[in-house]
């Protein structure tokens, strides 16, 4: 048996196409620690909840992935959804 | 609702007849190519004014030579993101002769109206609300001139340009 | 300096493109544009999303900027980006962390040096790529980037081709020795004379990579000069109407000369080039304009430098790593004591490509002390400054290597072309700037032993790393959610162009460098002397490389 896996929904910023998390009631957050996490069984319901509410819509194309807890750290299942939340896995020219 | 080249609207005074639809006297109707190529001597009566509905994937050597039968074309874009009746609009003003009223049909949106203008399209089918909301007749007057020939026959920059060197070497 | 200087048709074109462009931005921020339809709008002017942020693509037509232009690009990086750029395989520039907010003033900041994002994405014309050394270099018939500037200036914003079936690529060549990798475009043309002496292009279609690999293949051999714009337009409106719409991967101008054999698709594109009457009047390219345009890129007026061979072959006895540089980085220019200067953007442990805005207004500076003005970007992601006096390479080497740009490396086993992968990139399957770092620092050591290799790897099927046409070619893929190699021996891009062959089962990230290392030894082991690695390929096939790979596992 690995970790408990479980579901959040994420997209990016329409305003400046940063990564976001979905905490819940409207809200995003830049952190996905403040992410709001459920069981699998919950996933649809809390897409639907993101993707709710009237044009322009914050976050383009909401998305439930994947995730685990390791302690505080809220970790992606796959490697893209974790160079997502932490940047390139190289350094680049400007940091 | 139809928007105009000019940037008008009105509303569409035709009929446009399901395939097993019959007209009324007189009445002005479009017909599907379809129906068009099955019964052509039916609609050749000349007692009606005709309109033609083209899909976008009838290749021009079967439409184009009836063109000049009809007074309206409705071309159709399925999807915006579709473009094969710009080269239909194309083909049936510059090679077909075509001088009716041609009229874009289907998922119409406001920025590429600019490019069909260019390519022949008189008319558009829009919901003239949100065309209203979003001023789509300034869609037409974003640009002032072109790099390309097209149906609208406006002089390209190139040959604006070559004009004005011939002027200077004169 | 002799560049296109925009007049005030294409000013005022590109001040409306960037109004229009601003009021787009705007509607989609007020909610008036959903982003399905904002989609196709934003591509239309080179901004996608990708993982972290928006990225904005500003085209380099023909591959050729002004120290200004370059100016404009570093200034870019440093206000609304991190402070770098990094240039791709078809002589754009992208800009990894850019807002949307933002996108209306860059592109008006740019505007102001004539540059722009139009048609670096989506359905409709692309970048117009050419030969880096164009204008320079000495084998060319003519210098082609006059007629790339009138075929940009014919596709920016086409009325009939703006929602193609797909995306549709141009590249234009004028040299016998093809550096602008003609057959993997979706249109290539190439300058050439016919029997009489008059100029014309062969007209080639059908290239392309991804999904399905195909070269490009002649349509016409011969178009006279004049008659090339309402050509293309045949090309292109065959290809508008049949080209295939309901699947994403059919849908490129290969697949349908693929499905219709190329001499069916010629008779299509023959008839319609003969019915075309009055738009081929409207479309003909007199000499009138061909000349004006040539005098606007016409050749700097050189110096005398004959008397420079002298000065820089002291310099060459005395520095052995001025000389190793000269020997890889340095190649030859059409006027005398002039040589083409290659900057490699790929300084080991550094990201293939990237550019920051320091080195970019360093490279500024040094083309208008030394260069004219002028640099160009090549498609396997290096710089040039194309006139260079012989007497000033020394000095030259020195500022370069101050700034970390005198990696002594084109050609070679380290300056491997690389797309941005997982990194970065939305469509990604699996990183490909790791796997770059770790082959360059691999290979660094014997890649003079090597000779000249071409390393390309792609971070998914799309193939915007070439990997197909690498003499070694790697493919990043996802494999049960770890990431895997695939990898190709025997490709190239050049007049010969070949696609690679698969060695084998794909392998994993730590495992790349060691399986090259393998496929490298059995090439150093079969080559006859002169032989590049596709030529030892040709004679041997597949097999060797095969065998030396099951060997090992």
């Amino acid at each position: 048996m690995g970790d408990p896996v479980f579901r959040l929904v994420t997209g990016n910023r329409l305003r400046d196409g940063k990564v976001i998390y979905f905490v819940g009631a409207g809200v995003w957050t830049p952190l996905i620690a403040e992410a709001r996490l459920v069981e699998e069984w919950d996933g649809a319901a809390l897409l639907a909840e993101a993707q709710a509410g009237p044009p322009p819509h914050p976050a383009i194309a909401p998305t439930l992935i994947e995730a685990t807890r390791d302690g505080e750290r809220v970790v992606p299942v796959t490697l893209r959804d974790r160079i997502r939340a932490g940047g390139p896995t190289i350094a680049y020219a400007g940091g | 609702m139809l928007l105009d080249r000019n940037g008008g609207f009105r509303p569409d005074s035709w009929r446009h007849l399901a395939d097993d639809e019959a007209p009324a006297d007189g009445e002005a109707v479009t017909i599907s190519f379809k129906r068009w190529q099955a019964e052509p001597e039916r609609w050749s009566d000349r007692t009606r004014p005709l309109g033609l509905r083209l899909s976008n994937d009838v290749p021009p050597a079967a439409f184009g030579p009836a063109a000049t039968r009809f007074a309206l074309i409705v071309l159709n874009f399925p999807r915006f993101i579709d473009g094969r009746a710009y080269s239909q609009a194309r083909l049936l003003r510059g090679r077909f002769g075509f001088k009716g009223e041609l009229r874009a049909g289907g998922n119409v949106l406001r920025d590429q109206l600019m490019f069909m203008a260019r390519c022949g399209f008189d008319s558009f089918e829009v919901d003239a609300e949100r065309a209203r909301a979003e001023n789509w007749p300034q869609a037409f007057r974003e640009f002032e001139q072109f790099y390309q020939p097209a149906a609208d026959r406006r002089e390209t920059i190139l040959r604006q340009r070559l004009r004005s060197w011939q002027t200077a070497a004169e | 300096m002799a560049l296109y200087r925009y007049d005030e048709f294409d000013r005022k074109f590109l001040e409306e493109r960037v109004a229009q462009y601003r009021d787009q931005v705007r509607r989609r921020l007020a909610g008036q544009l959903s982003e399905d339809e904002f989609r196709s709008l934003r591509l239309m002017n080179g901004l996608y999303l990708q993982l972290h942020a928006y990225m904005l693509r500003i085209s380099i037509p023909y591959g050729t900027l002004s120290s200004a232009q370059l100016r404009g690009l570093a200034h870019v990086a440093r206000r609304w980006d991190k402070g770098y750029g990094h240039f791709t395989t078809r002589q754009n520039i992208q800009y990894h962390w850019i807002r949307l907010e933002d996108t209306p003033d860059i592109l008006a900041h740019l505007a102001t040096v004539q540059l722009h994002g139009i048609q670096t994405s989506g359905n409709s014309f692309r970048n117009i790529t050419t030969d880096p050394f164009a204008g320079a270099a000495a084998d060319e018939i003519e210098d082609p980037r006059p007629y790339g500037e009138i075929v940009r200036q014919w596709s920016a914003l086409h009325p009939e081709f703006s929602f193609l079936p797909r995306k549709f690529k141009i590249v234009l060549n004028a040299a016998p020795d093809d550096r602008a990798a003609v057959k993997i475009h979706d249109l290539g043309l190439n300058l050439r004379r016919n029997e009489k002496g008059e100029l014309g292009f062969e007209v080639l279609v059908g290239g392309g990579l991804g999904r399905t690999p195909i070269l490009a293949q002649t349509v016409r051999d011969f178009v006279p000069r004049r008659d090339v714009l309402a050509y293309i337009t045949a090309c292109l409106r065959v290809y508008n109407q049949y080209g295939r719409r309901d699947n994403l991967f059919k849908s490129r101008v290969k697949i349908l000369v693929q499905s219709l054999g190329i001499e069916k698709y010629r008779q299509e594109v023959e008839a319609e080039y003969a019915a075309m009457g009055v738009e081929r009047e409207e479309l003909d390219l007199p000499d009138a304009v061909v000349a004006a345009m040539q005098a606007q890129f016409a050749a700097p007026s050189y110096p005398d430098a004959s008397g420079d061979e002298a000065e820089l072959n002291q310099a060459l006895a005395a520095e052995p790593d001025f000389a190793r540089w000269v020997k890889y980085n340095v190649k030859p220019h059409k006027a005398a004591g002039h040589a083409i200067v290659v900057v490699s953007l790929k300084q080991p442990g550094k990201v293939t490509g990237d550019c920051s805005a320091s080195q970019m207004e360093l490279l500024a500076e040094l083309a208008d002390r030394l260069s004219f003005g002028e640099i160009r970007i090549t498609h396997d992601q290096n710089m040039v400054l194309p006139h260079v006096r012989k007497a000033a390479l020394y000095d030259l080497w020195l500022q370069l290597g101050a700034a970390g740009l005198a990696t002594p490396n084109i050609g070679l086993a380290s300056d491997i072309i690389c797309c941005p992968g997982m990194d970065y990139c939305s469509l990604a399957t699996a990183r490909s700037i790791p796997i770059a770092q770790a082959l360059a620092t691999n290979l660094a050591q014997r890649e003079q032993e090597i000779g000249p290799l071409q390393i390309k790897i792609s971070g998914c099927i799309n193939a915007c790393g070439h990997h197909h046409v690498g003499h070694i070619g790697i493919l990043g893929l996802e494999k049960n959610g770890a990431e895997s190699y695939q990898i190709t021996v025997g490709g190239s891009d050049n007049a010969q162009a070949a696609l690679g062959g698969i060695v084998g089962p794909a392998v994993a990230a730590h495992e790349v460098t060691a399986t090259v290392d393998r496929l490298i030894d059995v090439y150093l082991r079969l080559r006859r002397d002169g032989e590049q690695f596709p030529d030892t390929y040709r004679r041997v096939g597949l097999a060797p490389f095969k065998e030396a790979l099951v060997v090992a596992r």
